[in-house]
C-alpha cells in the first residue's frame, strides 16, 4: 500500500511504530519512563506473541495433530514437556531434570556430526583444495594456509605459548584481529543501514502527516 | 564447340542459381521426415536416492540414437511421472535441453513410481521413453559421511583416554587466559561495591555447546557470589535455558553452604524474542547497576547493544562467545573477552573436571591433526593429487 491510499487506520497503527521508535530512541539520552513505557511493551507483546506462535506451531503441528492421526509415539515427547512443569513443585522439580538431560543430550549428540561437517571438513577443504602456484592466486593460498595455521596454533590451551609456538600464536591473533576488523566494518555498514531505513520512515511518516 | 560452351555456361549458371533453392528444398524435406517418423526412444531408469533418508528417487535418461543434430533440435524434457505405468501420467516438471538426470522428492517410501521422459522441439515429440519402476526407500547409514564417523571414534577414543587420565589424577596444563582470571577479580569487585552481578546466557538453546560452556561458568561465578555474599542475576531468553541455570545457581549456593540465599526470582525468563529481550537486559543494567556483567554463550545483532550499555552504566564487562561475527563487538566494548574456544577453555578451568580437562586436551590433538592434514593437503594439492582434498568432500 502507498502513503498516498492510507486509511485512518494505517495513520494510526504508523504514528504507534514511529512513536515507540522515538520511545527507544530516547534512551540514547538516558534512561526515562518513556523508554521504560516501550521497553515493557514490546517485551510483553513478544512473550505473549510467542507463547500464541509455539502453541500453533510446536503444540498443535507436533502434538496434538499427531496424536489426533493416530500417531502415539509422540506421547513421549509431549510427556517429557509435562515433565518440565513439575518445576512449579518443589517436591516434584527433580523430575523436570530428566526433561532437560534428554533435551541436551539428544541436542549435544545430533550436533556433533554437524560441527564436524561444517567447521571441520568443509573448512579443510576449502583450505587445501587450491594449489600452491607462482603467481598471485598462489600467494592468496599461502597466505590463507598460513593464518590458518598460526590461528589454530592461538587456539592451544595445553601448552605455554613460548619460543617458536609463542611466535607462531602473535601472529595468529594478528591474523584473528585483522578478521573481526574486517567483521566490525562489514557489520556495521548493515546496522547504519538499518538505522537509515528507520529515520527514513519517520521522515515518511511525518511528511504524510504535514506534508512536504 | 561454341554451341556446346555457350549451353554449358547456360547450365552452370542456372545450377548456380537453383543451388540455394535445393538445399532448401532438403531442409524442407529432412522437416517432413521427421515429421512423419514416429519418435526416438529414450531409454529411461529410475533408481533409489542413495544416504538419504527416503521418500526421493534419482531418474536418468539417455537418447543412444539421437545424433548431435537432433538432440541439438531438442529444447525442453518434459518429466511425467504415474504409480501406475498403463493409467495417465502426472506431469511434474519440464528441464532444459542437455538435462540428463531428474531427482524427485516427497514421495512416499516403498511405492513403486514410474516415470516418463518426452523430448520436445517447439511443438513436435522427437523422442519419448517410459522407465521404472522405482521404490523410494530411507538408508540408515550414510555411506558418504565414513570420513566423520572415522573422525568421531578418534577423537571419542582420545577424549576418553584422556579424561581416565584426569580421572586417576593427572594435572593438565591448562595456559592462563586474561578473561578466565578476571572472572574472580570482577566478582570481589561487585562486593566491594555493594552491587549485584549480571550474568546473561545469550540466546543460544540449552544444547549448544557455547551455553552448555555458559552454565559451567555460571557455576563457578555463582558459587563465588554466594561465598562473598552478593547477588547475581540472571536473566533468560530461553525457559530451558533457564531452568538449567536455576538449577546451576541452586547447586552453586548448596555447595557453598548457604542454600536459603538462593532467590529463583533472580534467575527469571525475559521473553523469547531478540531486541525485547535486549532491551529488557539493558533496563536492568540501567536500573540496578550491577558492578560487573557477564555475557557467555550464544549472541547474535544484539551483543554491541548490551555491551554499549554495559559500558554506559560502568560496570566491568567480561564477555564469552563462540560466534565469530560477534567478538568484534566485545572486543571493542568488554573488559575481557573470551574468543570462540577460549570460552570452553575457560569452562574447563574454571571447573577443573577431568571430563571437560580430558576433552580439552583432546581438541587440542584434534588440532594438531588438522595441522598435518593441511599440511599435507597443500602438498598434495601444489602436486596436483586431488584425491586427498576430495576426501574431506563428505557431501
Amino acid at each position: 500500500m502507498t502513503p498516498q491510499e492510507w486509511g485512518l487506520y494505517e495513520y494510526i497503527f504508523n504514528g504507534v511504530a514511529a512513536l515507540l521508535t522515538l520511545c527507544i530512541f530516547s534512551f540514547l539520552y538516558k534512561d526515562n519512563p518513556f523508554y521504560k513505557f516501550a521497553e515493557r511493551l514490546v517485551a510483553g507483546v513478544a512473550t505473549g506473541y510467542f507463547t500464541m506462535l509455539l502453541f500453533w506451531t510446536n503444540f498443535m503441528d507436533k502434538v496434538y495433530d499427531p496424536l489426533k492421526a493416530g500417531q502415539w509415539w509422540y506421547i513421549f515427547p509431549a510427556v517429557l514437556g509435562v515433565m518440565m512443569w513439575t518445576r512449579f513443585s518443589k517436591k516434584w522439580a527433580w523430575v523436570s531434570r530428566y526433561s532437560i538431560a534428554f533435551y541436551i543430550g539428544i541436542g549435544s549428540g545430533v550436533s556433533i556430526t554437524v560441527y564436524l561437517y561444517t567447521y571441520l571438513f568443509k573448512q579443510l577443504q576449502a583450505t587445501i583444495g587450491f594449489p600452491i602456484t607462482m603467481d598471485i592466486a598462489g600467494l592468496n593460498q599461502f597466505l590463507v594456509i598460513i593464518a590458518v595455521l598460526s590461528a589454530l596454533v592461538y587456539f592451544f590451551f595445553s601448552t605455554p605459548h613460548k619460543g617458536a609456538l609463542g611466535f607462531v600464536s602473535k601472529i595468529g591473533i594478528y591474523v584473528i584481529m585483522i578478521c573481526f576488523g574486517a567483521g566490525f566494518g562489514l557489520t556495521v555498514m548493515g546496522r547504519v543501514a538499518l538505522l537509515v531505513n528507520r529515520v527514513i520512515f519517520l521522515k515518511g511518516y511525518l511528511i504524510q502527516l504535514f506534508g512536504g | 564447340m561454341k554451341k556446346s560452351g555457350f549451353k554449358f555456361l547456360v547450365v552452370l549458371a542456372v545450377s548456380i542459381w537453383l543451388t540455394p533453392f535445393a538445399s532448401f528444398a532438403e531442409v524442407i524435406s529432412a522437416d517432413s521426415a521427421f515429421q512423419s517418423f514416429p519418435p526416438m526412444p529414450i531409454i529411461v531408469t529410475v533408481s533409489d536416492m542413495p544416504n538419504d533418508p527416503g521418500g526421493a528417487l534419482i531418474v536418468e535418461w539417455s537418447i543412444p540414437d539421437a545424433d548431435s543434430l537432433t538432440l541439438a533440435s531438442m529444447n525442453v524434457y518434459q518429466i511425467s511421472r504415474s504409480s501406475n505405468p498403463d493409467s495417465e501420467f502426472e506431469s511434474i516438471t519440464s528441464l532444459v535441453a542437455g538435462s540428463t538426470r531428474y531427482e524427485d522428492s516427497g514421495l512416499e517410501d516403498g511405492k513403486n513410481y514410474y516415470y516418463r521422459i518426452i523430448a520436445f522441439d517447439n511443438d513436435n515429440r522427437l523422442a519419448e521413453g517410459t522407465g521404472g519402476p522405482g521404490v523410494p526407500s530411507g538408508q540408515w547409514f550414510n555411506t558418504g559421511r565414513i570420513p566423520i564417523l572415522i573422525m568421531v571414534v578418534l577423537f571419542a577414543t582420545t577424549a576418553i583416554g584422556f579424561i581416565v587420565s584426569a580421572k586417576k589424577g593427572y594435572k593438565f596444563y591448562v595456559r592462563p587466559i586474561a578473561g578466565i582470571r578476571a572472572v574472580d577479580d570482577a566478582i570481589g569487585r561487585a562486593t566491594e561495591m555493594g552491587r549485584p552481578i549480571l550474568y546473561v546466557p545469550g540466546l543460544g538453546t540449552a544444547s549448544e555447546v557455547a551455553t552448555i560452556a555458559a552454565f559451567t561458568i555460571l557455576g563457578r561465578v555463582a558459587r563465588k557470589v554466594a561465598e562473598y555474599n552478593t547477588r547475581v542475576i540472571v536473566p533468560n531468553y530461553d525457559p530451558v535455558v533457564m531452568a538449567v541455570c536455576q538449577e546451576v545457581v541452586k547447586g552453586a549456593y548448596t555447595a557453598a553452604g548457604k542454600p536459603d540465599m538462593y532467590d529463583a526470582n533472580d534467575v527469571y525468563f525475559v521473553t523469547q524474542d531478540q531486541f525485547p529481550y535486549t532491551a529488557a537486559v539493558n533496563g536492568v543494567m540501567l536500573r540496578q547497576k550491577p558492578a560487573t556483567n557477564f555475557y557467555m554463550g550464544m549472541f547474535y545483532a544484539e551483543s554491541l547493544v548490551l555491551a554499549e550499555t554495559g559500558f554506559i552504566s560502568g560496570s566491568i564487562q567480561i564477555a564469552g562467545t563462540d560466534q565469530l561475527v560477534q567478538i568484534p563487538f566485545f572486543v571493542s566494548v568488554c573488559d575481557f573477552v573470551l574468543m570462540g574456544e577460549e570460552l570452553y577453555a575457560a569452562s574447563a578451568y574454571l571447573s577443573q573436571e577431568p571430563q571437560q580437562l580430558g576433552t580439552l586436551k583432546a581438541q587440542d590433538w584434534g588440532k594438531v591433526l588438522v595441522v598435518v592434514l593441511i599440511i599435507v593437503g597443500m602438498i598434495f594439492s601444489t602436486f596436483g593429487w586431488e584425491s586427498f582434498a576430495a576426501w574431506f568432500d563428505v557431501g
